[in-house]
């Protein structure tokens, strides 16, 4: 039979705070175990939490960023459970009065627009992190708490997503927004990205949902799309066979590629939620919602619209400019180097966005910095060097992270523009090939090019092209 | 109103990690349920004019700025924990995610 997925996703982000969200530790990633922790994240009794400003204020920026009610008043509850990432043995979030509702989020499908709901937008700590030694004789894990007590902000969507491709250009539309609007690195490969995904199957035309099942332990979009992709051919599988789909979660396996159901007695949730007592409620009032949006950060579509004015760039240049964030700063940082604004788009939307696609690269992560590649345009247009030599300069910087005029001085690239000395080789190539000079003579202009191309050849594309073709054309007049 | 089971209270104390004798369940059992009594007769309070409560206190919006303070040296973390190993706190081997 043929099924139609329905898909609902949970969205767990790293607000890009400097301190955690209850204590002032500070949030940096990747530093030695347990030097990131304090009385307060580690769960010693008798410490009060303190909820951080900025958290709060990223919180309620992504909430009317998808168009989302705010609750004036807002409380933290804990959700208790048992776990060794967890110290405190609840997990301070929110259950009964979320920070934002009713929200809605609208992506581009096949050049369809369309609306996937929000149903909640809330605020949460994030647990820390379990190591377990590969040695299979091991009896223990290892507990790293610096993760414990980040802000982590879940956006809960309405089942709205309909097969993979749908869910896919959510997350990535979603992504960009939180890119956007400077709330998260959203860097997937350190956790500040993650998905839980809920999808049931129903046979095409019904109205009635089929039964969910939750895939947690998602890292990344690309996992959450296998995830999804293999829950769907399961399900199908089952129902194919006459059988039901039980409510359950399932565990993604990343090694195995498939997912598994937990046992059941892990499955009995019962966090027993309860008004955090610690936490005093929130009030935001619509003064302050109002000052929040008044600060947004410029966002795709009017950065798109003032790229092309203030620019003068053709449409699709700000399109693929501004496709994220990251890439729109890169644009803008080379124009404060150089500001050629068309000759700089050039370059970013063939070379440096091929190189960023090839290498799985952030602009941010990549070696040409926009002051290296501003630089090197700046050098074209003043005759230093060819546009043909820009790109094995270009390559250069790209392996070596060199600054353009390093790699021209090192390699002896700049453009020969000495008329005297262009003339002696123009000269030679006019007397080597006879033919070609007798075609041109005799009317056929094409020839002109196997004759620069020889000149080129010589100076091995030092020659400023210009001046080799009025050259040219001098002595085979 | 339904009355606390031991059953519930077996689970309530699962939940928790709490371990009681049989004894000590029939006891907790009796407790609740007398306090469950006690909650039940506030029940008869007419509260319709009160809006719902969540703290004792007349407070809201007790917020920081987000300033880094020095968190703690290694060595002062992991004082407490029973074992510890190279900077992390080690404990009984767990297999699978929650």
């Amino acid at each position: 039979m043929t099924y139609e997925s329905v898909i609902g996703l949970e969205v767990h982000t790293e607000l890009a705070t400097a301190s955690k969200v209850f204590c002032g530790c500070p949030t940096t990633f990747g530093v030695p175990p347990n030097t990131q922790v304090c009385p307060i994240c580690i769960g010693m009794p008798g410490v009060l939490p303190v909820l951080n400003k900025k958290a709060l204020e990223y919180s309620i920026r992504t909430a009317l960023t998808l168009n989302c009610d705010i609750n004036e008043v807002t409380l933290f509850d804990r959700k208790n459970y048992y776990y060794p990432d967890l110290p405190k043995n609840y997990q301070i979030s929110q259950n009964y009065r979320y920070l934002g509702v009713n929200g809605l989020l609208e992506i581009v499908v096949d050049g369809r627009s369309k609306r996937v709901g929000i149903n909640n937008v809330h605020l949460e700590e994030d647990a820390g992190k379990l190591l377990h030694p590969s040695t299979a004789s091991a009896d223990y894990s290892l507990v790293d708490l610096n993760r414990t007590g980040l802000p982590l902000l879940e956006i809960v969507t309405e089942p709205d997503m309909r097969g993979i491709k749908e869910a896919q250009i959510f997350m990535m539309t979603l992504k960009n927004l939180l890119q956007y609007i400077e709330v998260s690195d959203c860097k997937m490969e350190e956790g500040s990205l993650r998905f839980e995904v809920n999808v049931s199957l129903r046979p095409q035309g019904q109205q009635a949902y089929g039964t969910k099942v939750e895939i947690k332990n998602l890292n990344s979009i690309k996992t959450a799309l296998k995830a999804i992709e293999y829950e769907m051919r399961r399900q199908s599988r089952v129902l194919d066979e006459g059988n039901q789909v039980i409510q359950e979660t399932r565990l993604w396996d990343d090694v195995e590629m498939v997912t598994r159901a937990m046992r059941s007695k892990e499955r009995a949730h019962d966090y027993r939620y309860f008004p955090e007592p610690d936490l005093v409620e929130v009030r935001i009032s619509k003064e302050w919602q109002e000052e929040i949006r008044r600060h947004l950060p410029e966002l795709q579509d009017a950065k798109k619209r003032r790229f092309i004015e203030q620019y003068d760039l053709p449409e699709y240049d700000a399109q693929v400019l501004t496709s994220s964030k990251a890439l729109a700063n890169y644009y803008e940082e080379c124009l404060r180097v150089y500001n050629v604004p068309k000759a700089i788009s050039n370059w970013i939307m063939t070379e440096v966005l091929r190189e960023l696609n090839e290498r799985e690269l952030e602009p941010d992560e990549f070696s040409v910095t926009p002051v290296h590649l501003a630089s090197m345009v700046k050098m074209i247009d003043s005759g230093t060097i060819s546009g043909k030599i820009g790109k094995t300069v270009f390559a250069e910087m790209v392996e070596t992270g060199k600054m353009p005029d390093l790699i021209v001085q090192e390699k002896g690239l700049v453009q020969i523009s000495d008329e005297k000395e262009l003339a002696g080789i123009v000269a030679k190539v006019v007397a080597e090939n006879p033919g070609p000079v007798s075609e041109f003579k005799k009317g056929r202009q094409k020839a002109i090019g196997f004759l620069v191309g020889q000149v080129m050849k010589l100076t091995k594309g030092k020659a400023n092209p210009q001046l080799v073709n009025s050259l040219l054309r001098e002595q085979l007049k | 109103m339904a009355k606390i089971s031991e059953d519930d209270v077996r689970h309530v104390a699962l939940l928790s990690r709490l371990y009681f004798t049989d004894e000590e369940i029939r006891q907790f059992t009796k407790d609740l349920n007398s306090i469950f009594s006690y909650v039940e007769k506030l029940r008869e309070l007419d509260t319709e004019a009160v809006e719902p409560t969540s703290h004792s206190l007349k407070l809201s919006n007790v917020i920081r700025e987000d300033i880094i303070t020095s968190p703690l040296p290694v060595d002062e973390a992991l004082a407490n924990a029973p074992e510890a190993e190279t900077g992390y706190f080690r404990v009984p081997k767990i297999i699978q995610e929650y």
